[in-house]
């Protein structure tokens, strides 16, 4: 993944730098910081597999979580669907809005408003999912839940608005919601400090040619923070994929899988099962409940490997230079 | 796409002026002022904003009479907003010709995705500001929940496990995920490198609860079954926080531009010493920034506490013996487990999570102030 | 400029660490560490940190008990996890809790493993009915206080089957009430727990009829058209929140919500602490368990005058013979005081329990004197 500008570096010189003892010892270190990250890694795998084989090989009528011909399959499919489902909303709905705000504080606002308001967006991130839970269920489904009332009435005949609408307002959608927010602060401020290192000279270049701001902006600022604001938004659903709290405390779960986003049977994600499911799990319904986790990881390993590909096909516009 | 429209300005030059290449009509006149003509002034967009506001607010207000319901605020802002962008773009369109007006309706957009974030940011602050205050007093400062039952007690436990134990996660996260970072920026090539970087985009996918689960498991091995200790919390939140940092300090890393780089190679400084004093500077403020996020990631984090480093209604300074409370989790057990004198729970939970994020907006704060005075004086 | 924000950085920087400092060298909480010299000499002779973990349900009443008996003991600390049923059975059994909260109690074929590692192999364990709760069916509806329900209209409300509140099979039972032509929001428990599982035993048992699925701690999916939300908190804020909303949840958290009468035989009880645990008296012990073990078959058909059929047993679990005599002594202790009548009084005043009839007191006495 080294960009090809630092490559260039390591080959401009006509001869091998010496390395000298600082260097080795730098260069040691941060490779034994990422071998650690790799072990790390490799470790909580190994405890995620180890503890998900009794669940894939004990038979299933063994398992008291399972309803009655059910496997394990059967029973997490519906929170893979979920899971990516809400994740997906919540990604739709906040990336646009992120790169807007990153947009307004870099290139809009004054630049001394410009730091006192990435301040405020920073407080969001502040915010612990305790009290997303609470303000989403308590706060937020009450107000929102005459619009989907009325979206049930109007739209009906749109599947996603499918009636019946929830009497309590704590849909996906109102979930997808408060995902939105929770990863918004992420994705803007990554996306921010990607915007604001745009080469100043590409700039006032666009400008210079009688481009508008937008035209300016469109032409240096977004190509050149393309692969940075990908990265923002995969951050931002890794978070969003593995949100437990928020979500178990919002939504209004069962096993099914639908895309209707205003009634009160949704499908659950793979973190709010876990997490309502635990505490009361014993024997192998834990193992049950690990292999659920390890599914989610391996969601996280393919939709990172698909951003992975999208941005290594679009190369030429990211990195440094 | 974008070179073929410039192209024609490029040549136009200064003679025909105006700036604007979809009204070339504009500068034939005999002096106009090429600044002025055909350009909205610049209070236009703020009367457009306040017709749109009137006209809605006339709309709901209608609506409101004929249907008998309450004043729909939520409904007005909306409408201002759409009725806002649209005028705006015809406005300027007539006037400014297209691409001035999109300049404005983007303008206008993103101006409003701002506002957007801020609806639920002023939300969330009025319901936990309101509800927080009840109990935001010094008793919250000094007394544990040790032999309270009902009203009384305070946070102390919970504000000392949260920064002991975020501490430890970060002293963990902050090293191990800058020298990764700089690993792969700097270092990094081949394999290794690429298994890095893809891991540690898996790794922000582990839900919070699975690295409780694994922290608990990893310390049970050495301390034995039922082992709850704040160090186990720590490790937890520092595998949840470990790839933010990479990720953001990767990210930054990136952008520093090759030719400080190569200046300092020029003159002779060793690289280890470049990256020290030339690379690292150059990106602190964004480092700082996304060290800041990562905190603000994991200190809030409820489920993986709950399970690595327990419940305690004790004081506990040790995070190398016994449990070890935290404010999230003190949060959540006010709110689940609410006694006959459930008002004095709710008011505790409301006001431990003011006093949370009272703590990261200092962090903030202080990290912010850190990276100005460290950071080099660039053009912006 | 520069120098002005240098500056301003250290200072706060110095700030943030003299305040970091200050808090943490400040001794302990103001709360902490004062009792030590005057409480009673007979009493204190007990030291050590007592473990224990399990059922949520049981938190508020751990909080009251741990506070008493740790105010007769100061040099006592004990820690009880409210993780959730499963994991405190889990953790007691790999022996990493001196004693469970559990919202049932050890099954059959589990106490036969005969795995426990704290407790000396083949003696048993000791389960203890120490706290009963009666679970409330609660509702909002403007205006209606109160409903008189019989079992088999509440499973078609659960069971989404009765889907107005101006439905005959309501309004036959309630002639007085003003019933609105309102949609039915049923709202249940999103999580495993003790209280569905209580709750969806009474349907079965009572209307097997409507309601056909197995007591089970989690919703069954079979039932659509219901609301989900997490924990007792969080059924109780929905149905707060929404109009026209029924849930069922712990009595104590019923506060200002219409509450249903159930039927029971040929008359309507409402639910009280009395008739709670008149229900566990009028029930059976289950059958081959050991000595210390007073685990109880609910008989929620039971028509006897005056029971609320409706409750949750949370049971206290620990060994009958520790490997650790220490423990065993702290645990014989502290259960002593729980289901002492003092014990069931602090607990009612703030979890709003059920106090446990001194029958139960005195073989629940009886067990605890097995300790050893």
């Amino acid at each position: 993944m080294s960009s090809p500008a630092v490559a260039r570096t390591e080959s401009a010189p006509p001869s091998k730098p010496v390395q000298r003892l600082g260097d080795r010892i730098f260069s040691g270190s941060t490779l034994t910081a990422g071998a650690l990250i790799l072990a790390t890694l490799a470790a909580v795998a190994a405890f995620l597999v180890l503890q998900s084989v009794p669940a894939l090989t004990e038979n299933p009528e063994d398992i008291s979580i399972f309803t009655s011909g059910e496997t394990f399959w059967t029973y997490v499919w519906p929170l893979i669907f979920g899971t990516l489902w809400a994740s997906a909303l919540a990604l739709v709905m906040a990336v646009p809005v992120a790169i807007g705000i990153a947009l307004f504080i870099s290139h809009y606002a004054p630049r001394r408003l410009a730091q006192g308001l990435g301040y405020v967006v920073d407080l969001l991130a502040a915010v612990p999912s305790v009290v997303f839970g609470l303000w989403g269920a308590n706060t937020l489904a009450p107000l929102v839940q005459p619009f989907y009332l009325w979206l049930t009435e109007n739209l009906g005949w749109i599947p996603l608005f499918a009636p019946p609408a929830s009497g309590t307002g704590r849909t996906i959608l109102t979930a997808a919601v408060v995902l939105a927010v929770m990863i918004l602060p992420i994705i803007t401020a990554l996306s921010r400090e990607v915007f604001l290192q745009t080469p100043v000279l590409h700039e006032e270049a666009a400008l210079a040619l009688g481009a508008t701001r937008w035209e300016m902006i469109r032409m240096t600022v977004l190509p050149f923070g393309r692969a940075g604001v990908v990265s923002a938004a995969m951050l931002g659903l890794g978070r969003a994929l593995g949100e437990t709290m928020a979500v178990a405390m919002v939504l209004s779960s069962s096993g099914i899988i639908s895309f209707a986003l205003l009634t009160s049977s949704n499908p659950s994600t793979i973190a709010a099962n876990i997490a309502l499911s635990f505490p009361e799990a014993y024997g192998l319904n834990v193992n049950v409940l690990i292999a659920t986790g390890l599914m989610l990881f391996a969601i996280t390993l393919a939709v990172n490997a698909i951003a992975r590909y999208i941005i290594n096909r679009r190369k030429e516009f990211s990195g440094a230079n | 796409m974008a070179q073929t429209e410039t192209a024609p300005l490029q040549r136009s030059g200064p003679a025909s002026g105006s700036g604007q290449g979809s009204k070339p009509g504009t500068g034939s006149g005999a002096m106009p002022n090429v600044y002025a003509s055909g350009r909205l002034g610049k209070s236009v967009p703020w009367i457009v904003l306040g017709a749109s506001l009137l006209v809605s607010i006339a709309i709901f207000a209608l609506v409101q009479v004929a249907s008998g319901g309450g004043f729909n605020v939520a409904g007005a802002v909306v409408l201002t907003g759409v009725l806002n962008g649209v005028a705006i773009y015809l406005t300027a369109l007539l006037v400014e010709g297209g691409r001035q007006a999109k300049d404005r309706l983007v303008t206008t957009l993103v101006s409003s995705a701002f506002i957007i974030a801020l609806a639920p940011l002023v939300s969330l602050f009025i319901t936990v500001l309101s509800r927080g205050t009840a109990r935001f007093d010094v008793q919250l400062f000094t007394e544990s929940m040790r032999n309270v039952v009902g009203e009384g007690g305070g946070a102390l436990h919970a504000i000392v496990g949260t920064l002991i134990m975020t501490g430890i996660a970060a002293l963990i996260s902050v090293p191990i995920g800058l020298l990764t970072s700089i690993y792969l920026v700097e270092y990094g090539r081949g394999a290794l490198a690429r298994a890095i970087t893809f891991f540690v985009d898996v790794m922000t996918g582990i839900p919070s609860i699975v690295a409780g689960l694994f922290a608990y498991a990893l310390f049970a091995i050495f301390f034995g079954p039922g082992i709850r200790l704040g160090i186990a919390g720590a490790v937890a939140l520092s595998v949840l926080m470990i790839p933010v940092v990479v990720r953001s300090s990767e990210e930054m890393l990136r952008l520093v531009p090759n030719e400080l780089r190569e200046a300092a190679f020029a003159l002779g400084v060793p690289k280890w010493l470049t990256i020290l004093k030339v690379v690292l500077p150059t990106s602190i403020a964004g480092i700082t920034t996304g060290v800041m996020l990562a905190i603000a990631r994991v200190i809030g984090e409820t489920a993986p506490l709950l399970v690595a480093a327990g419940f305690t209604a004790n004081m506990n300074y040790n995070p190398f013996d016994g449990r070890m409370q935290s404010l999230p989790v003190f949060v959540y057990s006010s709110y689940v487990s609410q006694g006959t004198d459930a008002q004095a729970y709710l008011d505790r939970a409301w006001a431990a999570a003011l006093t949370l994020i009272l703590i990261v907006m200092a962090l903030n704060l202080i990290a912010r102030l850190v990276a100005r005075a460290f950071s080099p004086k660039l053009g912006r | 400029m520069d120098t002005i924000f240098v500056k301003f950085t250290k200072f706060g920087r110095v700030a943030a660490v003299a305040a970091l400092a200050a808090l943490t060298l400040t001794s302990c909480a103001a709360n902490e560490g004062q009792a030590a010299g005057g409480t009673d000499s007979a009493a204190s002779e007990l030291t050590g940190t007592l473990v224990g973990g399990g059922a949520s349900s049981q938190q508020s009443a751990q909080e009251a008990w741990v506070a008493a008996f740790q105010g007769m003991h100061a040099d006592v600390t004990v820690e009880y996890d409210p993780a959730g049923s499963g994991a405190g059975r889990d953790t007691f059994i790999a022996g990493g809790s001196a004693f469970a909260g559990s919202d049932r109690a050890f099954r059959d074929e589990e106490l036969a493993e005969d795995n426990f590692a704290a407790c000396v192999p083949g003696t048993g364990l000791v389960e203890l009915p120490a706290y009963i709760s009666p679970i409330a069916v609660v509702f909002n509806l403007d205006g209606v206080d109160s409903l008189d329900l019989d079992p088999a209209t509440i499973a078609g409300i659960f069971a989404g089957t009765i889907t107005k509140w101006n439905d005959d099979a309501i309004v036959s039972q309630n002639p007085d009430a003003q019933l609105p032509d309102q949609a039915i929001t049923p709202v249940h428990r999103a999580d495993d727990s003790g209280t569905t599982e209580n709750f969806t035993d009474y349907l079965n048992v009572t209307a097997p009829d409507v309601w056909s699925w197995e007591a089970d701690g989690v919703w069954p999916d079979a039932v659509t058209g219901g609301e989900a939300a997490q924990q007792t908190s969080g059924v109780i804020d929905a149905v707060t929140t929404g109009t026209g909303t029924i849930g069922y949840a712990d009595a104590s958290r019923a506060g200002e919500l219409g509450t249903v009468s159930v039927k029971v035989g040929e008359e309507y009880v409402p639910y009280s602490a009395e008739a709670a645990a008149a229900i566990v008296d009028a029930s059976p012990a289950a059958e081959g368990r050991g000595e210390g073990d007073l685990a109880i078959e609910l008989d929620r058909a039971s028509t006897a005058a005056g029971v609320y059929p409706i409750v949750l047993i949370s049971y206290l679990i620990g060994c009958t013979e520790y490997e650790d005599a220490e423990s065993a002594k702290l645990v014989k202790e502290y259960f002593s005081y729980i289901v002492s009548e003092e014990g069931q009084q602090v607990s009612a005043e703030a979890a709003g329990s059920a106090p446990i009839s001194s029958d139960i007191a005195e073989k629940s006495a009886a067990a605890i004197e097995l300790i050893k």
